[in-house]
């Protein structure tokens, strides 16, 4: 099975029916990308396929394949930070940091759609599990990238 | 990326290796101290302190980050009192293997109980101001020039009559090799330039961009991936399992059991491991609890609430006499649930072990708890073992006192030698096999006389010891008793009662149940911050009393509690009516040393309660980082908060009936209100801890106010039982 992710395409042995987030954290080998629940709860697997953000535990990897996957990792184009990552250093968003892939991811897929969001916006697409509690450092974080 | 091992522990292996152990088991050498250097070369000045030739200072830090900001601390700490450049500092773990090495160099490694800063806050600036005097008594030994005509400042030493100057880089090398001074002044904190200011956390930049290695994400050449089960009944064993029916599966190597109580798979990838147990047929040898069931764990505490035998946490007077003889008595039972930790990042250690050594990588919350782990399942000798901590995806008192994925990891391992093994918890394992927070009843009496005056209290608990399952020494020592019970509300001590009432009892009947009880975020402040501040309430209502008021009347003796307190009441307005439509309720607490308090304004309707504003006040007596301060004060709402509305876990035939997100919930951000933390530093010889105490206040100011709008008194956690949501 081919999978392209962050512009390279990987060829995989993995049975079609394993979960997306972990043949690409097991096969392709990039971490990024957490576990936090394996049933699309907690939102630490979030990558974009084609531009949205999908909970990647709770997705085939063969339905995936042949489309365009996007982690934490190739968030970055070319090594530089995108507004979204610029703004969780500047708000010091992570603290244990285990979520944030997927809260980044989320909160990236948001601005693309809606580059001004809204705090009712916000609210609507940031559903990911913290469990440090970051998220008024998250809210500070999306607005000042949306202003960035 | 790979994980490479060997970059971990590189400053840690050499220093003791190439001088053959002898100055690493702390021997006094016959000419003067010895260089103890890291693996690249820099020497150590000091035990906390290594100088690169190209300044850059390396931190050691015995404490685990776990997301709560203590190594970007205690780096402040240091460097206030090394004078160093804080643009070129790094931080690493010292190994607990070397720290025993060395007779325990770097202290204490446990990071629990909002310890990291507030116990060894004295020691790491010791350390840092002595290796400040070796570097510039190496300078003026250069320069030959007293000591006392130079100055340290951000990493460059200065000799004042003449202008010269030399960079700890240049200098490290000889003063590696002076005597560390046994007695250095610390700063007087009204000249500290860098504690008590925001600096940058450390460690933010690896997770924005995927790099940062947590447990999970672990790799090293030749792994294998474990997927485990353990008897969902806790105290039942394996009966027998089927291995052939798994064994062909694609890349699974070995289908084994571990200790006497679980079963694991080892294949080539995790999810190979996790589905191939998931065929596997199991028999379970339940055991006798498999016939608990909740109601018969209710029945029990509940008997305890009439208990004749019951341990005192604090009396004063005689409570049961004033009570007997009061006018008016009020009377009201709470409940508090078990409840999982829920790490984001589920538990999990890799181990690889051969005759000659056992190694383990795991995200911990104390180095030497799980080198203890090492020891005992590997069954080898402490120079034969090692612990390498890996950066934790939460802990909360999960990863501290309880090791039990560790021996997992050790006992897989030792039945495939030389093998690494990585084994991972599913979700599902992590929230059934967990270490919850303890069950508990309270009943409490208050009593009036025919004037409405208070006369006196008894609160009397019935449920769970965490330390009579985790620290059984201790409970024996106090004949029976569980000190770390009356968090909050004890006679005495960090977390001591903040009310001086004339007539006080306050005991607990222990009840055990085989749902094993753990240390949590914050853990008996919870619980007893519920029942006491939300009764506090009761009582001023009885009594006729404005809820600020009445507490005021008990605090007299506790002047930075009651600062804490109108500290929140005059930032939310206490004395002016609230806005329309929103109601007001307060709670307060010491906990860890810390005085902390909450008020908070919220809504209810149609039962969807939404907080729109919140007000926190902590005194730490010290603020090392008011930024992470305010972070973990923000935090703490979400923990208390999520505990409060949606959290509980059940016992249905024996076993935990929640076993993942969707029946155990998390607060999201639309549910986040608006959190102002307001800072006090009291100051004083005692310092006190961030990371849990808040989590205390969050829910019985919530509940007061919930009381306030709509009349009724909410006793029983979490709120999603009786149809309240949060919105």
């Amino acid at each position: 099975m081919k999978l392209t992710i962050n512009g390279k395409t990987h060829d995989v042995d993995v049975d079609p029916n394993t979960p997306l987030l972990w043949a690409i954290r097991e096969q392709v080998g990039l971490t990024g990308t957490k576990y936090g629940c394996g049933v699309a709860q907690c939102g630490a697997c979030t990558v974009h396929i084609d531009g949205s953000p999908i909970r990647s535990c709770s997705i085939p990897a063969g339905a995936a394949a042949g489309r365009k996957i996007t982690t934490i990792e190739g968030l970055a184009a070319g090594g530089t930070l995108t507004k979204v990552q610029k703004a969780w250093i500047d708000h010091e968003v992570p603290q244990c940091g285990y979520c944030q892939s997927g809260m980044i991811m989320a909160a990236a897929a948001l601005l693309k759609a809606k580059p001004k969001p809204t705090d009712a916006d916000i609210d609507a697409a940031m559903t990911n599990i913290c469990r440090c509690g970051t998220f008024q450092e998250v809210r500070k974080a999306i607005h000042a990238a949306a202003k960035a | 990326m790979t994980f490479n091992p060997k970059v971990s522990r590189r400053t840690f292996i050499a220093g003791s290796a190439a001088l053959g152990g002898g100055l690493a088991l702390g021997l006094q050498l016959p000419f003067g101290p010895t260089v103890v250097r890291a693996a690249d070369g820099s020497p150590e000045i000091g035990v906390w302190v290594v100088i690169r030739p190209d300044d850059t200072v390396v931190i050691r830090m015995a404490r685990s980050e776990m997301g709560q900001g203590t190594i970007t601390g205690l780096a402040q700490l240091v460097a206030e009192e090394l004078e160093c450049n804080w643009n070129k500092i790094v931080y690493e773990y010292p190994t607990p293997g070397e720290s025993v090495k060395r007779k325990r160099a770097w202290g204490d490694f446990s990071t629990g109980g909002s310890r990291g800063i507030r116990t060894s806050h004295d020691y790491v600036r010791l350390g840092g101001a002595r290796a400040r005097v070796m570097l510039v008594q190496a300078a003026a030994n250069q320069w030959g020039v007293p000591a006392s005509e130079c100055v340290a400042a951000n990493s460059i030493i200065t000799h004042k009559p003449s202008g010269r100057k030399v960079s700890y880089g240049k200098v490290a090398e000889a003063a590696a090799k002076i005597e560390p001074p046994k007695d250095v002044p610390l700063k007087n904190p009204k000249d500290w330039k860098l504690i008590g200011k925001p600096a940058k956390r450390l460690d933010t930049a690896n997770k924005v961009n995927g790099k940062q290695v947590y447990g999970f994400d672990l790799k090293l050449p030749g792994m294998l991936n474990a997927a485990i089960k353990e008897c969902p009944v806790f105290g039942g064993k394996v009966k027998s399992f089927d291995a052939s029916r798994v064994a062909s599966l694609k890349g699974v190597k070995k289908v084994l059991q571990v200790g006497d109580t679980a079963v694991a798979v080892v294949a080539e990838h995790f999810w190979q491991a996790k589905t191939a147990l998931d065929q596997l047929p199991i028999v379970w040898d339940e055991g006798a609890s498999a016939k608990v069931q909740q109601a018969d764990v209710l029945k029990m505490l509940q008997a305890g609430l009439d208990a004749d035998q019951a341990f005192v946490g604090n009396q004063a007077g005689d409570a049961k006499k004033a009570l007997d003889g009061s006018a008016k008595k009020v009377t009201a039972e709470y409940f508090y649930p078990w409840q999982d930790h829920a790490c984001m990042e589920p538990m999990n250690a890799t181990a690889r072990y051969t005759a000659d050594k056992c190694e383990v990588w795991v995200p911990t919350q104390d180095g030497e708890a799980s080198f203890a782990a090492v020891l005992a399942a590997s069954g080898l000798p402490a120079d034969k073992c090692e612990v390498y901590k890996i950066n934790l995806g939460g802990g909360f008192g999960r990863r501290g006192a309880f090791q039990d994925y560790v021996t997992q990891a050790i006992n897989i391992a030792k039945q495939m030698p030389g093998t690494p093994v990585k084994l991972l918890w599913t979700r599902e394992e992590d929230m059934t096999q967990g270490r919850y927070h303890p069950i508990m009843m309270c009943r409490l009496t208050g009593g009036f006389d025919a004037a409405g005056n208070f006369t006196g209290l008894h609160m009397r608990l019935s449920g769970q010891s965490i330390l009579k399952e985790v620290r059984p020494a201790i409970v024996e020592q106090q004949k029976g008793r569980d000190p770390l019970t009356f968090q909050g509300v004890a006679d005495s001590g960090e977390h001591s009662f903040c009310y001086t009432m004339p007539n006080l009892l306050i005991d607990h009947a222990m009840r055990q149940s085989h749902v094993p009880p753990g240390f949590w975020r914050g853990v008996n402040i919870n619980q007893n911050a519920v029942f006491i501040e939300c009764f506090m309430d009761e009582m001023a209502e009885a009594a006729g009393k404005d809820p600020v008021e009445f507490r005021r009347q008990f605090m007299g003796p506790h002047p930075r509690a009651l600062a804490v307190m109108n500290a929140v009441a005059e930032r939310i307005g206490w004395t002016r009516p609230a806005p329309a439509g929103l109601h007001r309720g307060i709670a307060q607490m010491k906990a860890f040393n810390s005085f902390v308090a909450a008020a908070c304004e919220l809504s209810v309707k149609d039962n969807k309660v939404k907080i729109h504003r919140i007000v926190a006040a902590t005194d730490p007596g010290y603020a090392v980082n008011p930024a992470q301060i305010e972070r973990q004060v923000s935090g703490s709402f979400v923990y208390g908060l999520s505990g409060l509305f949606l959290q509980e876990h059940t016992v249905k035939d024996g076993r935990i009936a929640e076993d993942n997100f969707h029946t155990y919930q998390s607060m999201r951000l639309a549910q986040m209100p608006k959190v102002e933390t307001i800072i006090i530093q009291g100051g004083g010889e005692t310092w006190g801890g961030i990371g849990e105490p808040t989590i205390c206040v969050a829910a019985p100011a919530v509940l007061n106010a919930i009381y306030k709008a709509t009349g009724k008194r909410y006793r029983t956690v979490p709120l999603k039982n009786h149809g309240l949501e949060m919105v």
